[in-house]
Formats: structure tokens, sequence, C-alpha cells
């Protein structure tokens, strides 16, 4: 063999579609919801069982199969792990599992409220970097707003009180708020004081389509109030533009490189792709919402390289039958800009294929704000949607 | 991190990264913060780095490494040896290998 002239060590970006060149991994990525449990009540959440909530923790994995699994996962080629609930730092032994990933040579992304991180598991966040900015929900600027939005008295205090534990011990991490009644009023304010945040990076992200409950339980009583609490297609436009239109050119891009619709193939989401999601009981679907039992693998009486290479692939190839589905969204261009899915599906109707009608309005003013629809005109009428949209970016 | 590297002495992988088999490739994935410039990055090898990497096993001297490496790649001896301890002299400063006893 030759030698080269010059070698040494290559810097790669640790993400999974530059370490991954050719072949595509059986898993990618994985999403763990480690409990459904949360110490706050948000308004709009649909999983936040009570803290306490006996029952829930009996079922929940232990550590010890969460770290068999993580190892199996890695051994599939998994590169990230998501770490999510309720509020996974409830879980006594949150640390012993997150070491485990990082010792796989997981990246992991950690979901949290921050109000239950210690200084011990900053450090360890510090000594033992997730190579992910942690990301954290923060509903409210104030103690009467944030407390008005998560219902525990103390918790503003707790969560400032994480946050500047993160950031004193150099994690990195990402805001995350919320538009709701208590803190419409405040998103600028809130974008100003996350950008002074020591150890903040990006931007903060707003959540406003909150998801209804992808439980058929009790908890589905929920919902009313859930739905309340999201604007309208107004509203979302709105609130969208308050920096300027940049953003309004950005749906009309997505439009535009849209190649039509759906067709009736269900699972079109990047989600979909080499990726997995497990809820605290060990129940392995495509993503966290997607509860329908037909889309829901039980690794109690499985494994997980059977779940990722042989039930999801299976799933995969599920074609929609609703006629409604069929007349609409499989043939309509705002497939870019729709949240439509199975998972909302699901969680809004019990079924993987029928129209939601609230996404389908927040697409249609979306739409109408980028000048693709006139108003009452109904996207999947139209046949030259994409057209349309390289037209209007061109002219 | 300093120090020479000195081919009388014996290397292995640090237990501050994790060392994964992607493709066919060895990625060196940080364990422990200071690894990287940056906290999401890895590090890869070329053929001849991987080559060298899998010889780096805490087993033996880096003078038997570049032995069997002069056995293995067509070379010049001082070519060869300058380059493998220019590489280790990198992984050592990254704190991705160290000394073994």
């Amino acid at each position: 063999m030759t030698m080269p002239a010059q070698t040494y060590v290559r810097k790669v970006p640790s993400g999974a579609a530059s370490l991954w060149k050719s072949a595509k991994p059986a898993l990618a990525r994985l999403d763990i919801e480690l409990t459904e449990r949360c110490n706050n009540d948000c308004l709009h959440c649909s999983v936040n069982l009570p803290a306490g909530d006996i029952e829930a923790r009996a079922f929940e994995w232990p550590a010890a199969r969460w770290k068999a699994l993580l190892t199996e996962a890695a051994g599939l080629g998994c590169l990230v792990v998501r770490l999510t609930g309720g509020e996974p730092l409830l879980r006594s032994d949150f640390e012993e599992i997150y070491f485990h990933a990082r010792r796989l040579g997981l990246r992991v992304m950690l979901f949290t409220n921050a109000t239950l991180v210690t200084p011990r598991l900053a450090r360890l966040l510090r000594d033992v970097p997730p190579l992910e900015a942690v990301e954290v929900s923060v509903y409210g600027l104030t103690k009467e707003t944030c407390e008005a939005v998560t219902r525990v008295p103390g918790s503003f205090a707790a969560c400032r009180r994480g946050l500047a534990l993160l950031g004193e011990n150099g994690v990195p991490f990402t805001v995350k708020g919320a538009v709701l009644p208590p803190t419409r009023h405040e998103a600028e304010a809130f974008e100003a004081w996350v950008a002074g945040l020591q150890g903040h990076v990006g931007t903060p992200s707003f959540a406003m389509l909150f998801d209804l409950r992808s439980r058929w339980n009790e908890e589905k009583k929920k919902n009313g109030a859930v739905a309340a609490l999201r604007p309208d297609g107004d509203e979302f436009v709105r609130f969208s533009r308050r920096h300027g239109d940049g953003v309004v050119d950005e749906w009309r891009d997505f439009c535009g490189r849209s190649t039509g619709g759906r067709g009736d193939r269900l699972f079109t989401c990047l989600p979909s792709a080499a990726s997995a999601a497990i809820d605290p009981y060990g129940r392995l679907q495509f993503c966290l919402g997607l509860r329908h039992p037909d889309a829901v693998y039980d690794l109690a009486s499985g494994s997980l390289r059977e779940a990722v290479t042989e039930f999801l692939p299976r799933l995969r190839k599920t074609r929609a039958t609703d006629p409604a589905y069929l007349e609409r969204c499989s043939r309509c261009f705002l497939k870019g800009l729709c949240e439509q899915c199975p998972a909302k599906s699901w969680a809004e109707h019990g079924t993987l294929d029928t129209p939601v009608e609230y996404f389908c309005g927040i697409a249609h003013a979306q739409a109408v704000a980028a000048g693709l629809l006139d108003g009452g005109e109904k996207a999947w009428t139209v046949r030259d949607g994409s057209e349309r949209a390289k037209r209007r970016k061109g002219s | 991190m300093t120090g020479k590297i000195d081919l009388g002495r014996i290397y292995g992988p640090s237990d501050d990264v994790v060392v994964r088999e992607i493709e066919g490739e060895i990625v060196i994935v940080p364990l422990t913060s200071g690894i990287g410039d940056l906290e999401d990055e890895c590090f890869t090898f070329d053929e001849w780095g991987r080559a060298v990497w899998s010889k780096i096993d805490g087993s033996r001297p880096l003078a038997t490494v570049v032995q069997e490496l002069l056995d293995d790649y067509d070379a010049p001896d001082e070519l060869l040896q300058r380059d493998v301890v220019g590489l280790l002299q990198e992984l050592y400063e990254r704190r991705m290998i160290v000394e073994k006893d």
C-alpha cells in the first residue's frame, strides 16, 4: 500500500446526515418519552400526568431496560437519542440513563422545563456534554404569566434557577416558548430576554399549534380546552409575520418545491425515515404522537431490530382510504405547510387518514398570505399550485 | 494538553472518547467536554489514519506499531514515522489517546 503524503484527523459534524454517507442505518434517531408525568400542569400540554401518578410510574420502564434498549439502538446505527417526557428529570434514574447513552457515543437531545436541574446535573451536562443544546420550555416572562400557564406555584423561580445553572456551567441550551392567552402579549420582550441569557444559543421558537392528547383515555377530556387555546389562521399568520415577511417567502418556497400532493401514501414525513419513538412503557411507534393501535409495536414481546426493520417498513406502506383525504389531502399542493399527518389525524379523530380541519385552515391562511390562493379558494382544487409558487417567487 | 509522543511508550484510546464504527469508518465521539472545538464535532480518519488507529490499542510500544505499518505500507521509514508521530501527537493533544502503563 502507498501512504498518502498528508493525513491526520478529520473533524466532522456529528449529525446523522453527515456520518451516514451512503447506506441508511436501520435506525438513525430514537425518541424516548421517559415519563408521561410532569411537575407542571400546563394549560396546553398533551403529556402531563401528575408528577406523583403512582400507576403511571409503576409501569414506566426502569433504567436497566432503557439501557439495554439504548445499547441495541447503537448497534443498529443510531446516532441521536431524544430524552423527553412529560418531564424526564422527574425520573431519579435520569442521570444513569443519560450517561449510558453518552457512553455509547450517542448524542442526546434533552427536552426539559429546567425546573429540576440541580447543580449536580448541570455539572454532569458540563463534563459529559450531550453534544446537542438542551431544549428548555419556558412559559412566560414573569412569575404571573409563567405560572398562569404552568399552574404550579414556584415553577417560575425553579425554571429561572435551572436556566442559571445551565448557563453558569456552560451548558448550551435553547429556549422554547408558547403563544397562549397569558403570554401572547409578551413575545417580543420574551425574545429580547432570551437573547441576553447566558448559555442560550439560536433564537427562541414558539409553540402555537398545540397537539391534542394522542392517548385515547380519560385525559382526552382536556382536548376541548387545549383546542380553544390554538390561534385561528389569521392570528397564526399575524404572529408569524411579526418580524416581517421573510417567513411568508419561506412558505412560498416550501410550496414551490412541492411536486404536487401527497398521493395516498400516509407516511411521508421525515420522522418516518429511519427513526422511531418509544413511550415510557416500551411501546414503539413512528413518532410520539402516533398511538393508533395498528401503529404501535410492543417491545415487551419483540425486539427493537424487528420493530425497525420489519414492523415500521411494513407500516410505512400504509395507504389512505378515507374518501375526504383522497379528495383533498392527496392532491393538495400545500403539503409542505400543512401539519396533516397520521399522528394529527389520530389525535383529533382516532383514525390515520381523516383531514384535520384545523390544520387545513392554518395552511390555507398561510397560502393566502403568501399570495398563492385567493380567499375561499381550496388548495386541492388548484392544479398548478407549485407553478404558482414558483411564479410568485420570481415576480 | 502538552507532551511529546515517544516511540518507546505505549498508547491506547482514552476514556474521554467513544469509538464507533459507522459504514466502515472509525468515528470518535467526544464523551467528556473539551475534546472538540465545538460540542457537536466528531472525528474520523482517512484509510491511513484508520490503519494507524486500529493498532493504537494499548498493547505494544509505538515503535512496534511503526514497524508493523512499515511492513504494510510502501513508504520511506522516516516519512512514515513522522506521520505516525504527527497523527498521535494530534490525538494526544485532543485527549483521544493516553499513555498506557
